[in-house]
């Protein structure tokens, strides 16, 4: 192993994927010798998460490379892996009542959650091109098998064949890009390509990198115009699943774009910033304005989603620290709240109920008064009411921007705020105002309890207390290179 | 001296006991020792830090509990500052002393109520408690608060928790009327005083009180030659705060109202602490307001005039709490008088001084009222010393401590304020002087028509009088030792509190002057040079004090107890006078018909623009942002497919095979994203 270069640190710093993997392969054994034991698989996969987490705990204040170089074990790495296995964890809890409705097999689920997560790992870790590409693949092919993971839907079928084409689609536009950075550089390494490109002039080849690869990462944020894919796969796949393909591929890719951006091309800064500020505007508008006229709770999500990429994008544009500490910041909000909405859909799934209409929600107040309450919450948070969460977010994405002098953006955002709140209030109005929907009683079991908990204490907390969140996301956007102070002082 | 985070702390958590399990579970003694042992412990903490803090060299010490809110870049007068707060407190002298006051005098309070509120339903017990005891905390954090965001929590805490507790009989009409009056009041101060704080980041870029007096020391004192500036545009605006919840001329009108709640919340709350609130902050700001003296010159006359007005009315009251909450509002003027003569330790002193007679004189009223079964009007009490002598000695205690008669407390604090005016307006004194003596009037007329003459109350009433309890009235009777002990600790404090501001006229040091004086300064300063003593001037007015509190208590004592009779007769004689004080010299009258039928008429006003005009706005622009959902669907529906299906149907006739997995909508998207492609390098190509 020596000889080829890797050492026992690679592996003890490799060791919360390590266990990610083992975790993964024990799931899919542990089915062979009992079958149909969805509570012992249930176990494994969410201990195989705490596990890697607390792993991943020790590594705080590491800032190393390992694999050659290929891997960065560093605060943002671990600030962003936090994020998959928290919201990983939260997929799993509200899986675990959603798949024994469904009647699907949890084994190859649970195992593919896990997949999942890996590759988000490896996209957070990643400062080489082709490392990168390799996590984003792992979890993107883990997403199209999820995503068609109800065999006899339509809808589901649809949603995997639909994901799995454009995701090839934009996985060869972001490949295309990758390859002329490649030629114009001479490396696949972040910090190579930033240096190779601190002395260079823009050429078109250049530019043409720059939008192919802008082009593929805004297809996995859902950024208009690449979002097309997303209202059709977030409403065939299972409920849950959607719930992890907003928040942690979300941020995946967001993580990825982060590294490749402003690690790799801190030089183009200034290119990158008019790409990204167009694709925040178009974005937030297109994602709010169809929110609107959804009928279709998962649907609505999507957009809504879509529209939060777009504030992410603020952050990103900003460009500075503040503005990557504000995307940060963001990103873990938006898990509790996105995940908490996702919860809450994914509970009015009974035998005899969908439940994923928006008239579904009709009287849930009634039915459900602590999930209503919740999800009312949760509302509030996305449409950036203080004391929420959301409105922490906001005020830190919006900030940010205004910092930089993007003054209009940060108006743009505001008004795509205030737009949103229609269809979020609108939810309200269903579930305190509306007489109760039909269907069976509502059942709220442990894992439920639990999910909703935690996401109305973070979406509460970082309301009233965001230093918390803040200081961490302060200490860890430095680690992201040089390139953010440099582009500070352009 | 860094454990004092816990000081606020432990009531709060005693809150949360009686409020999240109490109200369900606890027995009303179990709520009652809960609530009790968390301010005794509140107390014996805070005495710990309060030696600590004599044995420090600095007297001075802030202990940052965590940060709070980030920093976030905001526009100040010198460019972008950074809003940070973090959640810190600060012990010196003042916050100290005001620590003691609090935990101190709402022990006594708390163990009191357990007598007094044990007539209530179990939950409303420990409801009662619980805010209470969430009074506290926030009282606490007020006191402690080491910037002004910090205090402001505190604040609207105790303001949120006194309209708790006025309304706490919420079924009255009366009680949650009153309680929505003093919310609704308080609001008007809080505007002042928000307007201030904003003032205050804006001018200083820091919110921290330290922070700020270092920063204003450094400019100039804005005298009339000056000109009215931003210190003395952010002194008014906190100042009007402080009016709002320290009752004071014109926003007083609440406090006699909040008579309707529970006796030991009138004592603790509205007598005690919380209505102290505003002298507290404006001596928090010592430096500030002595570098805006057109703003002392106005805070001194409202105080003074406030003083004046509430005495004056509390001469014809006939309800004994009310005739305490009137006094409340002329006490609280007599602090604003001494902020506005620049004599904020006499401010101080008087605050706690007062602290300890009117919470004795709240708590007798209450062992009054509860003996004479809910009755609170004067005019059907009397004689009640034989019934009661230990309420009645205790709170004869309190009336010649307020009086001003040496060496109670009340003198020394009263005569330190007096002669502090008197150096800085002869004019100011006179009417304080003179409210001085109406103090001692209406003081002697409360104590010689409750205790005094015969009993005129209803008979005690064999057959299960309705006291709404279901069990019968015995007639007038002394409370129960939890009741009565607490009287007695306060009178103790009634009659030795004054002895910590001894004035050097007679001998003393004024330890409290001394010991204060750096909560009042930037470290650092110099020492403000000792005023001239005139011994023989400050000896005259206290002579003179003397002579007027003997003539008010003389003459209340003819027209009361020697010949009853001649207070009716100097009613009749002067109907006037006598008809304009007990309608309060219709303040509340002229209020209801101004800005109340105001407000009422303008919000009917709004309310009708608000139906037309803004709801017509809001419609339009719900219905312009769907219209454009609308178009965009449509546009998406027509036109993109249209262009989409053009393409399509080129790649369908094409790929024949595929079109049963296809639906055509996968083109679409992937179209849609190679256009977004071919923007961007047509942008780049074209646009720059």
């Amino acid at each position: 192993m020596e000889a080829l270069g890797y050492s026992a640190a690679d592996f003890y710093y490799l060791l919360p994927e390590l266990i990610l993997t083992g975790g993964a392969l024990l799931v899919l054994l542990v089915n062979i010798i009992v079958p149909r034991r969805g509570d012992l698989l249930f176990g494994i996969s969410l201990g195989t998460l705490v596990v890697s987490g607390l792993v991943l705990a020790s590594f705080a204040g590491v800032d190393t490379t390992v694999s050659r170089g290929l891997l960065a074990i560093d605060g943002f790495a671990l600030f962003f892996k936090a994020i998959f296995l928290v919201s990983a964890a939260l997929t799993l809890l509200m899986s675990a009542p959603y798949l024994r409705v469904e009647g699907v097999p949890a084994a190859e689920y649970y195992f593919l959650i896990l997949c999942a997560a890996l590759g988000m790992m490896f996209m957070a870790s990643g400062v080489d091109l082709i490392t990168l590409f390799i996590g984003l693949e792992t979890m993107a092919i883990a997403f199209y098998v999820l995503a068609g993971y109800l065999k006899p839907s339509h809808k589901s079928n649809e949603a995997a064949v639909k994901y799995f084409l454009l995701g090839a689609f934009s996985l060869g536009i972001l490949l295309y890009g990758m390859s002329l950075l490649y030629g114009v550089t001479g490396t696949t390494r972040l910090d190579g390509i930033a240096e190779a490109l601190a002395g260079q002039d823009r050429s078109l080849l250049l530019a043409a990198a720059l939008i192919l690869l802008a082009a593929g990462m805004g297809f996995k944020i859902a950024a208009v115009p690449f979002h097309m894919w997303a209202p059709d796969v977030y409403e065939g796949a299972p409920t849950p699943v959607t719930a992890f393909l907003s928040v942690g591929s979300k941020a995946a890719s967001f993580a990825m774009l982060l590294r490749i951006f402003v690690e790799g091309m801190g030089a183009l800064t200034p290119d990158w910033q008019v790409i990204f500020a167009f694709l925040a505007v178009v974005t937030m508008t297109v994602g709010n304005i169809a929110a609107i006229t959804q009928s279709n709770m998962k649907r609505m999500l999507a957009y809504s989603s879509i529209a939060h990429a777009g504030y992410i994008l603020i952050g990103v544009v900003a460009a500075t620290e503040r503005g990557v500490v504000a995307a940060l910041v963001y990103l873990w909000v938006y898990l509790f709240m996105q995940l908490g909405a996702f919860a809450v859909v994914t509970m009015l799934r009974r035998h005899d109920v969908v439940g994923d209409e928006l008239k579904d929600m009709s009287g849930l107040f009634a039915r459900a008064p602590a999930a209503a309450v919740a999800m009312l919450l949760f509302m509030l948070s996305l449409g950036g009411i203080p004391p929420t969460a959301g409105f922490m977010g906001k005020v830190w994405v919006f900030g940010a921007a205004i910092d930089q002098g993007f003054i209009w953006l940060a108006v743009v955002g505001v008004i795509n705020s205030a737009i949103s709140l229609y269809y979020y209030l609108r939810v309200v109005v269903f579930m305190f105002f509306k007489e109760e929907a039909a269907g069976s009683e509502i059942a709220m079991g442990p894992a439920m309890v639990t999910t909703l908990t935690v996401a109305v204490v973070g979406t509460i907390l970082f309301g009233i207390y965001p230093q918390l969140l803040f200081e961490q996301a302060q200490a860890v956007a430095g680690s992201l290179g040089a390139s953010v102070t440099s582009a500070a002082l352009q | 001296m860094d454990f004092i985070w816990l000081i606020p702390l432990i009531p709060g958590i005693g809150a949360a006991l009686n409020g999240l399990v109490g109200v369900r579970s606890f027995s009303k003694r179990t709520a009652g020792l809960v609530a009790t042992g968390a301010m005794a412990a509140a107390f014996l903490l805070s005495v710990v830090a309060f030696v600590q803090l004599l044995g420090s060299a600095e007297r001075y010490h802030k202990v940052t509990v965590a940060s709070w809110i980030p920093p976030i870049p905001l526009e100040t007068a010198n460019g972008i500052g950074s809003f940070e707060v973090p959640w810190a407190f600060t012990l010196d002298p003042l916050s100290g002393m005001m620590l003691l006051v609090v935990t101190g005098i709402g022990l006594l309070i708390h163990i009191y109520s357990i007598g007094y509120i044990d007539h209530e339903p179990r939950g409303g017990v420990a409801r009662f408690f619980c805010y209470l005891n969430l009074f506290c905390f926030f009282m606490l954090i007020l006191v402690l608060g080491s910037s002004f965001l910090v205090m402001f929590v505190g604040w609207e805490g105790v303001g949120l928790c006194s309209y708790l507790l006025i309304g706490y009989w919420y079924k009255k009409k009366s009680a949650s009327d009153a309680g929505k009056k003093a919310f609704i009041v308080n609001r008007i101060g809080d505007w002042g005083f928000i307007l201030g704080i904003f003032l205050v980041f804006f001018t200083f870029g820091t919110l921290d009180f330290r922070e700020v007096a270092v920063a204003a020391a450094a400019l100039p004192v804005e005298t009339a030659a000056v000109g009215f500036g931003v210190i003395s545009l952010i002194c008014l605006l906190l100042f009007i705060g402080a009016t709002g919840k320290s009752a004071q001329i014109p926003l007083y009108v609440w406090l006699p109202d909040a008579m309707e709640g529970p006796t030991p919340v009138s004592a603790l709350i509205h007598a005690a602490t919380m209505v102290t609130a505003g002298v507290y902050m404006v001596c928090r700001n010592a430096v500030l307001f002595t570098h805006a003296p057109m703003v002392m010159e106005v805070v001194a006359a409202i105080g003074v005039v406030t003083a004046l007005m509430a005495a004056t009315i509390g001469l014809v009251q006939t309800d004994i709490k009310r005739v305490l909450a009137y006094s409340t509002v002329s006490q609280l003027g007599y602090m604003f008088l001494a902020t506005g003569v620049g004599a904020f330790a006499a401010a101080a002193f008087h605050l706690m001084t007062h602290a300890f007679f009117k919470a004795l004189l709240f708590l007798g009223s209450g062992s009054v009222i509860h003996a004479m079964n809910e009755e609170q009007d004067m005019r059907r009490m009397g004689g009640l010393r034989r019934h009661m002598p230990l309420t009645f000695a205790t709170m004869c205690i309190g009336a010649v401590a307020i009086a001003g008669i040496p060496p109670l407390s009340g003198f020394f604090s009263k005569d330190e304020i007096l002669y502090r005016t008197f150096l800085h307006s002869p004019l100011l004194w006179g009417l304080g002087a003179v409210t001085a003596a109406m103090t001692a009037f209406y003081m002697f007329r409360l104590i010689y028509m409750t205790f005094f003459g015969e009993y005129r109350g209803p008979a005690p009433d064999a057959e299960g009088h309705g006291d709404g309890h279901g069990h019968a009235w015995h007639g007038p009777h002394e409370s129960p030792r939890l009741m009565t002990w607490p009287l007695v600790a306060l009178a103790v404090g009634a009659v030795f509190a004054g002895f910590v501001g001894v004035p050097a006229a007679l001998g003393g040091s004024n330890m409290i002057e001394h010991f204060l004086e750096p909560s009042f300064t930037v470290p650092g300063a110099a020492h403000a040079a000792e005023a001239a003593h005139h011994y023989e001037v400050e000896w005259a007015l206290m002579a003179f004090s003397v002579l007027l509190a003997a003539g008010g208590i003389l003459f209340a004592y003819r027209n009361y107890v020697q010949r009853p009779e001649a207070a009716d007769e100097l009613a009749t004689r002067l109907a006037g006078t006598h008809r304009l004080l007990t309608n309060k010299y219709y303040v509340d009258e002229l209020y209801d018909a101004t800005v109340v039928s105001g407000s009422m008429s303008s919000a009917r006003g709004l309310w009708r623009f608000d139906g037309g005009v803004v709801d017509g706005a809001v419609n339009g622009t719900g219905w312009a942002t769907r219209a454009s959902a609308m178009i965009s669907h449509v546009l998406d529906k027509y036109v993109v497919d249209g262009l989409v299906n053009l393409v399509g149907w080129i790649c369908r006739e094409g790929s024949y095979g595929f079109r049963r997995a296809q639906t055509g909508l996968i083109q679409n998207y992937a179209f849609a994203t190679l256009v977004g492609v071919f923007a961007f390098v047509t942008w780049f190509l074209v646009g720059r």
